[in-house]
């Protein structure tokens, strides 16, 4: 089989629209999570919801980056996949060494068009309007994927992977899987998603699980999480492709763990993300010891931090998980949903690349009873004798992904 | 011009990011690169700024600027009064 390494990265986040101010802000510890502001959907008058807070991208005007055709049939979650992944394809030269029909885009996605779609429903239902004739093609799951096919020129199998907060690592890991079999020379992979609608909104405070303060992971008074938008995106090729043509590499993936709670709807479950994680190392062919940074799901709710925290031990075992440097960076960028594991693994590999562990940002007193050496208020140095980083995402639904990346040298 | 040919004008500018001074009754779509997708959005905002309704078999035939504005005139000739109730 195949090594299988990442050569290029490209993102559109609440903490940078290119990698390089994204890792500023990722090891500086600058948060994206700011003031909702005015909805600008919202109908006059309405009650607003219980939060204040949530992670945008600003900056981000599509006409600097595609036709006025293409901004106008897209939403802003697929205008956010078509920048990033441009970027990461640029970024990598991928596409001088392999072949367009013998690459593959594997993208995670969990709430397209949502931007198009809630005003159409809204005018449709309440004044009786007509629909937008580009609404279907700007809210189908798949227009993301197929805009980055379009945009790159890339015609081998292209498909939306669609499994909520963890959309985006399911990608990346059958992308990882369908490079290192053989099946592509190599792929674009990585999550994208702009869910931040005014019912999004509401519909997740109804939910009560939206911090009304600010997402604390790990914190002993954490009080939930805070959404976000965003992409990221990632080229994957063969190891011995990047070597012969010289190319970057940032990080080896070496396994991708996936699993099924079969258990509830929300409520997170340890012995599911637990499999997940041991699945993610016994396809990577290590062991625990070997684990060296998880960069957590860490979603700042009392119930996913606690369960996730259990997992670990279960899947690590006791002696080794409590020595497991752990963050989670959500309380950077937010939890911006299908986007969100892929934004997850750029500053996962980032820290590989860089040999430093991001820190939690906004961690008040470190929850004791979770049992995990959560790392807070400043970066750590990688350790390179424990040269594997985790980047778990437990999506609602129970369904676990779990990625398993390498420190190339 | 006409307030029609101004507000026609203005929609395909608007669509195609172009200056509208570009634009005449002789432009043609395929000069404007104005694909499929396109065509339906610009009848979309056409039929919503002057409340008409264009016909499928009538969205084929148009290939300029000047059908699109000679149409909008048409349907808005041939428009029943607002408060008569269709059936």
């Amino acid at each position: 089989m195949n090594r299988v390494v990442i050569t290029g990265l490209g993102c559109v986040t609440p903490i940078g629209n290119t990698v390089d101010d994204f890792r500023h802000s990722l090891f500086s510890g600058i948060t994206g999570i700011a003031p909702i502001g005015p909805f600008p959907t919202a109908p006059a008058g309405h009650p607003g919801v219980r939060f204040t807070q949530m992670a945008q991208v600003v900056d981000f005007d599509p006409l600097q980056y595609m036709s006025t055709g293409t901004a106008t049939a897209t939403e802003r979650a697929a205008q956010f996949g078509i920048v990033a992944a441009r970027n990461a394809v640029e970024h990598s030269g991928l596409l001088q060494a392999h072949a367009p029909e013998d690459t593959a885009i594997i993208l995670g996605c969990s709430c397209a068009g949502r931007q198009a779609e809630e005003p159409q429903l809204a005018n449709l239902y309440l004044r009786d309007a007509r629909a937008h004739p580009l609404t279907v093609v700007r809210t189908m799951a798949n227009a993301g994927a197929s805009h980055v096919s379009i945009d790159l020129g890339i015609t081998g199998p292209v498909l939306t992977i669609s499994t909520a907060c963890a959309s985006g690592t399911h990608a990346i890991g059958m992308a990882f899987h369908m490079v290192r079999s053989g099946m592509v020379s190599a792929a674009v992979a990585g999550g994208h998603d702009a869910p931040l609608t005014f019912g999004f909104l509401r519909a997740w405070d109804s939910m009560r699980v939206v911090s009304p303060t600010l997402c604390r992971p790990f914190s002993a008074d954490r009080d939930g999480m805070t959404l976000g938008e965003g992409a990221a995106m990632f080229t994957l090729e063969t190891l011995e492709s990047a070597q012969a043509r010289n190319a970057t590499i940032y990080a080896e993936i070496v396994g991708f763990g996936m699993s099924a709670d079969a258990h509830h709807i929300t409520q997170p479950y340890s012995d599911g993300a637990a499999k997940a994680i041991r699945t993610a190392l016994k396809d990577a062919n290590a062991s625990p010891s070997e684990v060296g940074y998880i960069n957590a799901h860490g979603t700042g709710t009392t119930a996913n931090d606690s369960t996730e925290a259990e997992a670990i031990h279960k899947a690590l075992g006791p002696d080794i998980a409590p020595t497991v440097p752990i963050s989670s960076t959500k309380s950077l960028h937010g939890h911006s949903i299908g986007a969100t594991g892929a934004i997850e693994a750029l500053a996962t590999v980032l820290a590989l690349h860089h040999n430093q562990l991001p820190f939690t940002y906004g961690v008040t007193d470190v929850d004791t009873t979770l049992n995990l050496d959560v790392i807070t208020k400043e970066t750590r140095p990688f350790d390179p004798l424990r040269p594997i980083a985790l980047s778990n995402s437990l999506a609602f639904g129970g369904l676990n992904a779990v990625l398993a990346l390498r420190k190339f040298d | 011009m006409d307030d029609i040919e101004k507000r026609c004008i203005e929609i395909i500018a608007k669509s195609k990011n172009i200056p509208a001074d570009s634009i005449n009754l002789d432009t043609t779509f395929e000069e404007l690169n104005i694909d499929s997708l396109d065509k339906i959005n610009i009848s979309f905002e056409v039929e919503e700024t002057f409340k008409i309704e264009i016909p499928d078999d009538a969205l084929g035939t148009l290939k300029t600027v000047g059908d699109v504005v000679r149409g909008v005139h048409q349907l808005r000739e041939n428009k029943p009064p607002a408060n008569v109730a269709t059936p």
